[in-house]
């Protein structure tokens, strides 16, 4: 606990650098990998991520020493190279775009990794650390690190608010851009110079590898909160933030741990519990929202077939067992048995000594079933003009679904009919 | 003696991984290959833990459950999450991969893998690993048994499904009419991607591994139509990137799996531009129509 009091008071100074350095990569890297994210091109991220490292052992080869300045110039020019190589195999060769994003990514990545081997071996001091660049080096920004990251960061946020209404559209619609005489191919560089700079920056923080998490695990996560580019975009800097801090502490308490997969641990795991909790389009929501509609789609099925044997024999109301039920083999025993149980709770039937019969609530909602099935098959026939023996499986479904107004719709629409395709009676209430 | 042994844990890395991703780039699941080649990495850790040294046998089943349940989670995410599937593919293997790495710092002093290790592995190191029996006798290096088992286990396995594969790839509702389950081929697949990545991880590292199942299936796609002229081409590549690489890295001391990589991406550069079929310079003059037709 003195530790968390002691790092959030920033008394340390290498604490403030390394702090404020990844927090300004994750969000610059969030931001521009959100509309990266949206234009479906995500893992161009991590194609330009590996392919800055031969930039940078180019840079240190041809400068003879580590100035973060000729570095960032060097991952600059390969990491914008890579994105033109990967654009021209796909419009020029059949190629499909993964399969170029890949091969550009590792040969790029092996040329970076011969080079930088070259170095090593090279036995030139002022290398020691340039190997950083693989797996970042967050725990260690300094002063100077933390004003070359400031700048670019800022220039990129910049960039990003004057040309936010463009970028948002070549993010969503591009066709539609183009068609209104947007500057598409340009505002498409500025995307890609947006992505090249948030690499290059965040690639010191956890390394070539990793980087293609800060584009787009915070993007994906926050997509699963909300519909709205702005709050997204919010929400995926604030995301990216959080872990940034975190993976900060996490190397100041236990300095032996790398940052950079720290940082990747912690936003992974917003993520998961974006993509499993989220309201409305967690996976766990719609399951459980998709399980809710199955057991309405069964217990109306279970009344419909109360209300079918009714008709046969003249009385709704008599006692069936579930023997006769289950002959009908509508459904499985066990989701049989375990309707009847739940339609009894709900009230819609009642049972005694084994057998079930309707209750008024029940015979209602079977026969509005019914109603709604004969009325749309009745539909489809004279509106759609299917064949009468067609039409079944359909209505089959739909007759889970029609709303009360529609239900009116319909019933004016074919000026309440008394039969259905197939001459059976369509029941009205009383 | 030594320079034969690393061109041939080469060659045979190249070859397995290039034959795979034929099928791979073939079903436009290049990235995934790359997502698997990241994620077997905590795998790899994990089976180092409980086997306590680099025994294959349970690093490589270690590391292929991971590499499944990655293809599995990928699909998972994209298919109930509605995650598009780019990102899918991103969020897991970074996420994995970071574990990986997380697990690596954590038992430091019980696993004997570094991070330099992990991205490019120690090809160089094939032959001070010798396979010597208990009266003495040498039979190699060990590193060069796994390999060679890993490639035939993958010539079988292309062998024997050849068909199978084939339609999943090109006509998946043609394969299902004739009862040829695709999920399963995928799965099956993937599990042999993932194998293989294991076994070439302690040679050419994580990254590379990459270049080696994408870049030659892409440079033999450039150059034919016939699938299995594209699997025989890419054996040949992988030869040609082993003995080139080798050398290249001989020449200036750097890294042997970066070189080979290197000399990969060089081959695809080669067949774009020159590939008499599918090369941006001769598909220019059949585009071109030339002055005599034009005024004919």
């Amino acid at each position: 606990m003195n530790d968390l009091l002691q790092f959030l008071s920033f008394e340390d100074p290498n604490t403030r650098y390394v702090v404020t350095g990844t927090v300004l990569l994750a969000i610059s890297s969030a931001i521009v990998g959100s509309f990266t994210f949206l234009k479906k091109k995500a893992l161009v991220g991590d194609a330009v991520a590996h392919a800055v490292l031969p930039g940078v052992c180019l840079a240190f080869m041809l400068a003879g020493n580590k100035n973060p300045v000729y570095l960032v110039v060097g991952a600059f020019i390969t990491g914008w190279l890579s994105l033109v190589i990967i654009d021209q195999i796909v419009a020029r060769s059949r190629i499909k775009e993964d399969t170029a994003i890949g091969l550009i990514l590792s040969t790029f990545f092996g040329l970076g990794i011969m080079l930088l081997t070259k170095i090593q071996h090279s036995g030139n001091a002022a290398q020691s650390g340039l190997d950083s660049f693989l797996f970042g080096k967050a725990a260690a920004l300094v002063g100077t690190d933390v004003i070359v990251f400031s700048t670019i960061s800022i220039i990129l946020l910049v960039v990003v608010f004057i040309f936010f209404k463009e970028l948002t559209l070549i993010a969503f619609d591009e066709d539609f851009a183009k068609s209104i005489g947007f500057p598409v191919r340009r505002l498409e560089l500025v995307l890609t110079t947006l992505t090249v700079m948030a690499v290059v920056i965040g690639i010191q923080a956890v390394g070539v590898v990793l980087m293609a998490a800060m584009l787009i695990t915070p993007a994906a996560a926050a997509r699963f909160w909300t519909d709205q580019l702005k709050v997204m975009l919010l929400l995926a800097a604030i995301f990216g933030a959080f872990a940034g801090v975190f993976g900060a502490y996490v190397s100041y308490t236990a300095p032996a741990m790398p940052t950079g997969p720290w940082i990747v641990m912690i936003i992974s795991i917003i993520a998961m519990f974006s993509f499993f909790f989220a309201p409305r389009k967690g996976i766990l929501y719609k399951m459980v929202k998709q399980r809710r509609i199955q057991k309405k789609i069964r217990d109306e099925n279970i009344l419909k077939m109360f209300y079918q044997l009714g008709e046969v024999d003249g009385d709704f109301f008599s006692s069936r067992t579930s023997d006769i039920l289950a002959e009908r083999r509508e459904l499985a025993s066990g989701q049989l048995s375990s309707g009847l149980s739940r339609l009894k709770r709900h009230g819609y039937l009642k049972s005694e000594h084994g057998s079930w019969q309707l209750t008024i609530e029940g015979k209602n909602k079977g026969q509005r079933t019914i109603k709604l099935h004969r009325l749309w098959e009745l539909y489809l026939t004279q509106y759609l003009h299917i064949a009468p023996d067609h039409v079944h499986d359909d209505a089959e479904t739909i007759e889970h679904i029609i709303t009360p107004e529609l239900e009116a719709k319909l019933e004016k629409l074919l000026e309440y009919p008394d039969v259905d395709p197939h001459m059976s009676k369509i029941p009205y209430e009383s | 003696m030594n320079e034969l042994y690393i061109i041939a844990a080469g060659s045979m890395v190249a070859i397995s991984c290039g034959l795979l991703g034929c099928y791979l780039i073939l079903r436009k699941m290049a990235m995934v290959g790359d997502a698997i080649s990241h994620a077997v990495l905590p795998g790899i850790v994990i089976a180092f833990l409980i086997a306590g040294n680099r025994d294959s046998v349970t690093m490589l089943l270690g590391a292929g459950l991971i590499g499944v349940f990655t293809t599995f989670l990928i699909e998972f995410l994209h298919r109930k999450g509605k995650l598009q599937s780019d990102a899918s593919i991103g969020v897991t293997f970074t996420w994995l991969f970071a574990l990986g790495v997380i697990l690596i710092s954590v038992y430091a002093g019980q696993v004997d893998l570094d991070q330099e290790c992990v991205l490019y592995g120690e090809i160089a190191y094939v032959p001070l690993d010798l396979w010597i029996l208990e009266d003495g006798t040498n039979l190699g290096p060990r590193t060069l048994y796994v390999l060679s088992f890993v490639l035939v286990g993958v010539v079988t396995f292309i062998l024997l499904g050849y068909k199978e594969l084939f339609l999943t790839t090109f006509d998946p509702a043609y394969a299902a009419a004739i009862g040829i389950s695709a999920t399963l081929w995928h799965y099956l697949l993937m599990g042999a991607v993932s194998f293989t990545t294991v076994a070439a991880f302690e040679s050419v590292g994580a990254i590379l591994v990459v270049a080696l199942l994408i870049a030659p299936p892409a440079t033999a796609y450039l150059l034919t139509d016939d699938l299995k002229v594209m699997l025989l081409i890419t054996v040949g590549l992988g030869v040609v990137i082993s003995i080139l690489g080798y050398y290249l890295a001989a020449s200036i001391d750097a890294s042997i799996a970066g070189a080979m990589s290197t000399v990969a991406g060089l081959l695809f550069a080669l067949a774009f531009l020159f590939s008499p079929s599918h090369g941006i310079i001769f598909k220019k003059q059949i585009a071109e129509p030339t002055p005599d037709a034009l005024s004919s």
